[in-house]
């Protein structure tokens, strides 16, 4: 199935799975079998050696029904791109294909109470230089918690970052479901509680010290490219929400869209939408062509993204009226699930810093590197 | 330019111009632990990388992940001379 008709045959069960705060079990294999799992990773690892451009396309047109099924795209990506970069042979071996085919669901497990932005703050603690290793702390907001059979899990072992495989079946794993999250309501948000839980050594991804630098900035590179498309696809959908309501609704014998305040608000959303695709695409292209300017400017277009996404939602709830704050309409559920792309994959303000940096930087002398 | 026509001098100095560009203009000694000092962040670390991959022609893999191999300009440089030198044809006779 092509995530067209894919997207078509679920656009009437999302409001009922965001109400409910889950996603159907079946929908991973549904999903797996359309190849929208990990489908960037090499085809002798079961992925579909998918390009960034059209893995983007997949996010967007996810995106454009429902974050939550965005989201497990976007995790199950980022394990995926982070054990494709730094996961052994072996390691590469055992885990990528079970990501590509669903047979394991995907936890990103970074954020602690006192870790957000700033993962150095963590405290999780990962013990021992045997053949196994003991895993303690307490991890937050981790999409999918609830659902995942394997989490990446970041602590410190002798003080230095460390990356780590651990399985969700695991004595001493407890998840903790977070209810009734402001949006991403179907996303299966959970805490993730690690009491001393024993996993073999060789579930350590990469070497101590290279945890978060290494590891954690691999996956939340590719996290941040998925979710700025999502975020495309959302933005995108909510004009089209404002466009057909403005275009029919009359008031007063006028159509909402022939007031130039109203067609002023379509014009700006239009610019934002296509804008943010523009970035989307340039980054997308830097990716394949593995520039090194390519992060810097994922995290551009997650920034552009995440803007239009919030703006764009803001003013299709403002257009629609009573009608968008409905309990079933589409576009009250996307003004939700933008303010959380704001957050998620890095806050806007640290983007602003970062991009700002990297302003600095490009436009000196010293680019011969 | 042919990559592997950079010389050993050009690799110290092109990483320094890179880390010192990165790092908000700081001078940086070729000997000077910028990862200890927490002069980079994650972004401007796998940046590092893929610069390093694609200036000098090497890849980077997980068996290279050693502090030793990147916490300072003068050991990145080492360590890309020697990637390069394990990676070139050899054309002794025999």
């Amino acid at each position: 199935m092509d995530v067209a008709s894919f997207v078509d045959s679920v656009r009437a069960d999302v409001a009922g799975w965001d109400r409910a705060g889950g996603l159907p079990s079946a929908i991973v294999p549904t999903m797996a079998t359309g190849g929208f799992l990990a489908a960037d990773l090499p085809r002798r690892y079961g992925g579909a050696d998918l390009g960034q451009r059209d893995l983007g396309e997949i996010c967007a047109s996810l995106g454009g029904v429902c974050s939550a099924l965005r989201s497990l795209v976007t995790v199950q990506g980022m394990v995926a791109a982070a054990l494709l970069r730094w996961g052994t042979g072996a390691q590469r071996a055992a885990w990528l294909p079970t990501l590509a085919s669903g047979g394991n669901i995907a936890g990103f497990a970074a954020t602690e109470e006192g870790a957000g932005s700033d993962l150095g703050a963590m405290s999780t603690t990962v013990q021992g230089h045997g053949d196994d290793v003991v895993v303690r702390g307490r991890k937050l907001w981790v999409s999918l918690g609830r659902l995942a059979t394997v989490f990446l899990v970041f602590g410190r072992q002798d003080g230095l970052p460390v990356a780590v495989l651990v399985e969700s079946d695991r004595p001493g794993v407890v998840v903790e479901p977070i209810a009734d999250p402001l949006g991403l309501r179907a996303a299966q948000l959970a805490n993730i509680r690690f009491e001393d839980v024993r996993v073999p050594a060789a579930n350590l991804v990469a070497p101590a010290g290279f945890g978060l630098s290494h590891v954690a900035a691999t996956a939340v590179d590719h996290g941040r490219h998925t979710v700025a498309w999502g975020c495309v696809g959302l933005a995108a959908a909510c004009l089209e929400q404002a466009v057909q309501h403005t275009a029919r609704r009359v008031q007063g014998g006028v159509r909402l869209a022939d007031h130039q305040l109203v067609r002023a608000v379509l014009g700006r959303a239009y610019v934002a939408t296509s804008g943010a695709r523009q970035l989307c695409a340039h980054a997308a292209r830097l990716r394949e062509q593995r520039s090194p300017s390519a992060t810097a400017e994922t995290v551009v277009a997650k920034y552009a993204g995440a803007a239009a996404a919030a703006s764009v939602s803001q003013d299709a709830v403002q257009l629609l009226g009573a009608a968008g704050c409905g309990p079933d309409n589409p576009v009250n559920r996307f003004f939700r699930d933008a303010k959380i792309m704001q957050i998620i994959e890095g806050s806007r303000e640290v983007g602003e810093l970062d991009i700002g940096e990297f302003a600095l930087r490009t436009a000196g002398p010293d680019r011969t590197l | 330019m042919d990559i592997r026509q950079v010389s050993g001098d050009d690799i110290t100095r092109q990483i320094l111009e890179f880390l010192s560009a990165a790092t908000g203009g700081t001078a940086l000694a070729e000997d000077q632990d910028y990862i200890a000092e927490g002069l980079v962040n994650s972004i401007q670390a796998v940046e590092l990388v893929t610069r390093v991959e694609q200036r000098f022609g090497i890849e980077v893999e997980v068996s290279d992940l050693d502090l030793d191999n990147f916490r300072t300009a003068g050991r990145i440089a080492d360590f890309v001379r020697r990637k390069r030198a394990a990676a070139a044809p050899d054309t002794r006779d025999g």
